[in-house]
């Protein structure tokens, strides 16, 4: 919208602060828009991280928290993501310097980590599943894969948003909404990986504990 | 087991053994396709599929939301209306004329049809229209994601509607507590249509307190500080703020209890170590927070009324921005009062009844504010001002009881008893409702260019105001006497006469709604005398009013700067001061609006075959839907063409043609 | 243009426009923050397995180390600071942390006083695990 070119009639110097400057640049309005968005994702965890704290001792007689969870198999999901935010971070860089083979490169290394942390997490699931710690074993169990897995259905949907801004940046370029897009993108990315920060710390490495 | 292509769909799915309920969708039926059918013959539709269905524009969203409001508020009030009579005869041996199974649908869907799509629509859809005229802009942050959430809600009027002609509603009230909303009691659809229903429409709530969000707290116009906004934009920050802190407690919420439902999950079962008090919870953390993104937009449109037809500024204004916020936190501290019977310990309920009690304070400074603000004013007594004076009156006493309630030990007197049911309509309905209403008629001229008749107003509001008391305050006696809410049949003779007298009060409602419909006929008929050429037949403070009526679909031909509070009235003082004539523009530039796009209505027709497909166990209609909404969102996200020009000599154009309309 | 002197996106470095950002300013950023982040899981998962820590301090000093890794990506990865050009932004974070807090603390101070007040007393457990 063409808003902006109106403030310029406006005399600069008597803007005092950002709150009288007028309608802020789409980048603004985008980034903050999904910002918020975020939060309200951390809220939407929240709740299933009080369910699943409050239900952690509901086993029902059935496998518990300690019996379960592999310790190492934490800690390499954690190494996968972790270093997919990194990657993804040098990726925005090289977007900021519209550095296109840093980009592809970027994001196929930010995939091909967020897909092996998928992937542990599915095979976690899995031999959970055959022993018989399904998640209709328990209510600690559903609470448990509730939690994991919605993470899980998230990094999901952001390897898949990748690919398609791969596919969108190679269509259509520069092009300032696919820049504000990619940016989006690296939001949600690191903001995965806080959740997963707290994932890890509350239900694996507290959930072992004696 | 077989697995038919239709899930659990049948032909028994239709109640054709329920008279009243087929009387009513033979009703529904016959009327939609008879508007159908003349909006065809005529040939607007595609008038209505290129300016209304893909509009993105926020004042054509927000008069649908208000629609769909207005025609789900006509739905809620059968509801209402069959319950009271219902409970005006079926005393003693009587039965009354519907049977339990029936009565418990009507309740559930009263509550849910007024809560999520009567009340929620209604100040949405005022904050759509009204927020980035206010503003001073041309349209909200996300225009496109904003048709997608009004589309949402629609999809989730349409299957909860759909529950009464194809299966069944739920039967456990609005908020659906486990154990009985589990599987294991509530094995049929209705739950499913409840929970599905409410998961897409709150989707579309989120993104618009995103949207609205992020408009208000980067989208103003320049000069515009935080404190020179209108109090009414204020209110609609802190009631988004509020929609994206709770729905998304909401959306966890439902989706364990569907994983329950449909995957034997045990979250709120009773084996397996599930905790139905957990749902308790949780409902609450979003239930409460939820009362008062309803009520905080209403509490703005009271502010802009009182001041405008007192013709002074609103008094207060920073401690209306100061007790606005303050609600909205606090807001977040008090959900335990809902169920202090649950069990928990004096202390934790000592706490939250204290909360409950310091949260009515802020609302107290609201109302002196207001007050004070029409105290030594000319005070002006339009349709609007009589149902803002009925709400300071009602819900004061409402808010009041609300400080009972607040007690532990009195609420345990009458938790779920009648007197919570007149407790929280008697905050409600003078509170939102009475909100909506005097939003509907202030702003009704500035949206479609005549006032509505002020005389069936003045009807429709006397009716409104003397009915809702003798349907509601007999309910206080009858809780006080022990009578628990939503009762079938009840054998307490003594209740009847107050019942009676309640279901009376129902009756003079129905005729307040007759009055609106026919206020807003005659105001049809005679638009011309009632014609609004100026833009500001209020005399209005801030910048909706700077605009034509209705206003272009850019707003403003030049983005308007702000200097101080109350920007169009300082606009008109100085332009008076100056003896000026409305400014003559003589340069207009081309202005850039959001494209029109059918996303919004193609992924809400793909929402709808998903959830009509999962609550009836149709697995490849649900895959068809998910993937045609994914393909969807997809076609917009590589769409080439977001935007359309509006050439400079039309807005010119516009612009020249109301400047000489309001200088006559 | 203007608008980066007045305001910021979150995640966008402040004071600078995003394309004046250099490459190497911004690695060191994301590698620094690599580093603690990596620093701060090895001791996490040190913490919960060694016998070095006194027990009932364990999960107090996980919580203290996830809260620290949270900052981390918060200040490395998503460039939030305490500039007034990113004011909105944190202001916005805070909005949600005391969301949380409230929903988090509240659930499990109530849950855990309703379990409490309603759990059947001791002999009763074993026939209800009976099912």
């Amino acid at each position: 919208m063409n808003i902006a070119v109106e403030v310029d009639a406006v005399h600069q110097g008597e803007l005092t602060n950002i709150s009288e400057a007028g309608p802020a640049s789409k980048r603004i309005v985008a980034g903050f828009g999904f910002w918020i968005f975020l939060l309200s994702d951390i809220v939407m965890f929240s709740a299933l991280f009080a369910t699943y704290a409050v239900l952690v001792k509901a086993t029902a007689g059935g496998p518990t928290a300690a019996q379960l969870f592999d310790q190492h198999n934490a800690a390499m999901e954690t190494a996968f993501l972790l270093l997919s935010s990194y990657t993804c971070g040098l990726m925005s860089l090289a977007v900021n310097s519209r550095y296109r083979l840093g980009i592809f490169f970027g994001a196929v290394v930010t995939f091909l980590l967020g897909a092996a942390f998928l992937n542990l997490e599915l095979r976690e699931f899995q031999g959970m599943i055959a022993v018989g710690a399904a998640p209709q074993r328990s209510a600690f169990l559903s609470a448990f894969f509730t939690l994991v897995g919605c993470h899980g259905l998230h990094v999901a949907v952001g390897l898949a948003w990748l690919v398609l801004m791969m596919v969108q940046l190679s269509l259509r370029g520069f092009q300032d909404k696919v820049v504000r897009r990619l940016h989006c993108f690296s939001l949600f990315w690191h903001a995965l990986d806080i959740i997963w920060v707290l994932i890890f710390t509350i239900v694996y490495l507290m959930g072992v504990l004696p | 087991m077989s697995i038919s292509l239709l899930g659990k769909l049948s032909w028994d799915a239709v109640p054709l053994h329920e008279p009243i309920i087929m009387g009513t969708v033979g009703g529904v039926v016959v009327a939609i396709v008879s508007i159908l059918s003349w909006v065809t013959l005529k040939g607007y539709v595609p008038y209505l599929w290129r300016e209304w269905l893909t509009s993105v524009d926020h004042k054509r969203i927000g008069i649908m939301y208000i629609v769909l409001a207005l025609v789900m508020l006509l739905r809620g009030f059968a509801d209402a209306i069959m319950m009271r009579t219902q409970q005006a005869v079926a005393a003693g041996g009587a039965q009354g004329f519907l049977p339990p199974e029936h009565f418990d649908q009507i309740f559930s869907a009263h509550g849910t049809i007024m809560i999520f799509f009567v009340a929620m629509p209604l100040v949405i859809g005022l904050m759509n229209f009204v927020v980035p005229l206010q503003l001073g802009v041309r349209d909200v942050a996300f225009p496109t994601m904003n048709s997608i959430s009004f589309w949402l809600t629609a999809s989730g009027v349409l299957l909860t509607n759909l529950s009464l002609a194809v299966g069944e509603f739920a039967k456990t009230g609005w908020f659906a507590y486990p154990p009985l909303s589990e599987l294991q009691f509530s094995p049929g659809v209705g739950v499913d249509y409840y929970l599905w229903s409410l998961q897409i429409s709150g989707i579309g709530t989120l993104l618009s307190g995103v949207n609205f969000v992020t408009t208000i707290l980067k989208m103003r116009a320049p000069g515009m500080s935080y404190m020179r906004m209108p109090v009414f934009c204020w209110t609609a920050l802190a009631s988004n703020l509020l929609m994206v802190a709770a729905f998304p407690v909401l959306t966890a919420l439902f989706a364990m209890l569907l994983l329950d439902r449909y995957l034997g999950f045990h979250f709120f079962t009773v084996d397996a170590g599930g905790n139905a008090m957990m749902y308790v919870n949780l409902f609450w953390v979003w239930g409460h927070p939820e009362v008062y993104i309803l009520v905080l937009p209403a509490f703005g449109i009271y502010s802009e009324v009182a001041a405008t037809f007192s013709e002074k500024s609103l008094f207060g204004y920073r401690s209306m921005v100061l007790a606005t916020m303050a609600i909205c936190v606090l807001s977040y501290t008090v959900w335990l009062h809902h169920f202090f019977t649950m069990g928990a310990s004096a202390s934790v309920n000592a706490f939250f009844g204290i909360t409950s009690m310091i949260i009515g304070v802020p609302t107290g400074v609201k109302v002196f504010n207001w007050l004070f603000t029409m105290y030594g004013g000319r005070v002006r007594f339009t349709v609007p001002v009589l149902w803002t004076i009925g709400f300071m009156v009602s819900f004061v006493f409402g808010g009041l009881t609300g400080v009972l309630l607040a007690l532990p030990p009195v609420d345990w007197q009458v938790h779920n008893s009648l007197f919570l049911v007149a407790h929280f309509h008697h905050v409600i309905i003078p509170g939102v409702l009475f909100g909506a209403m005097a939003g509907y008629n202030y702003w009704f001229p500035k949206a479609f260019g005549f006032k509505l008749d002020e005389r069936w107003g003045k009807a429709a509001f006397w009716c409104w105001f003397i009915g809702f008391h003798l349907a509601f305050m007999p309910l206080y006696v009858t809780g006080l006497m022990g009578m628990a809410r939503r009762l079938q049949h009840y054998d307490v003779l003594a209740w009847q006469p107050w019942l009676l007298v309640a279901e009376v009060g129902a009756v003079v409602i129905l005729a307040g709604i007759i009055c609106q419909v026919v206020q807003l006929m005659v105001s049809i008929r005679h638009r011309e005398e009632l014609r609004d050429t100026t833009g500001d037949p209020w005399n209005g403070r801030t910048l909706e009013w700077a605009t034509a009526s209705p206003p272009p679909a850019w707003n403003f031909a030049v983005q308007p700067r702000v200097d101080e509070l109350d920007a169009f009235w300082a606009q008109k003082r100085h332009a008076f001061a100056k003896q000026d004539l409305p400014v003559q523009r003589h340069e207009y530039a081309p202005i850039e609006m959001p494209k029109n796009s059918p996303t919004g209505f193609v992924t809400a027709f793909f929402a709808v075959v998903t959830g009509f497909a999962l609550i009836w166990h149709i697995w490849w209609m649900a895959g068809f839907g998910v993937l045609g909404a994914t393909a969807t969102l997809l076609a917009f996200m590589f769409r080439t063409e977001d935007e359309v020009e509006i050439s400079a000599e039309q807005v010119g154009l516009f612009d020249r043609a109301h400047s000489v309309e309001v200088s006559l | 243009m203007s608008e980066t002197r007045w305001d910021v996106a979150p995640g966008d470095r402040p004071s600078i426009p995003a394309s004046e950002q250099g490459a190497s300013a911004g690695v060191l950023v994301y590698t620094i923050g690599l580093l603690l982040a990596v620093i701060l899981t090895i001791t996490s998962f040190w913490v919960a397995n060694t016998s070095a820590i006194w027990a009932p301090g364990v999960p107090a000093g996980l919580a203290v180390l996830a809260i620290a890794q949270m900052g981390v990506h918060l200040v490395f990865f998503l460039h939030i600071t305490t500039g007034p050009d990113s004011t909105n932004n944190v202001l916005a974070l805070a909005f949600g942390v005391l969301i949380v807090f409230l929903v988090l603390a509240g659930s499990l101070v109530i849950m855990a006083n309703l379990n409490e007040n309603l759990m059947p007393p001791g002999e009763m457990m074993n026939l209800k695990m009976q099912r």
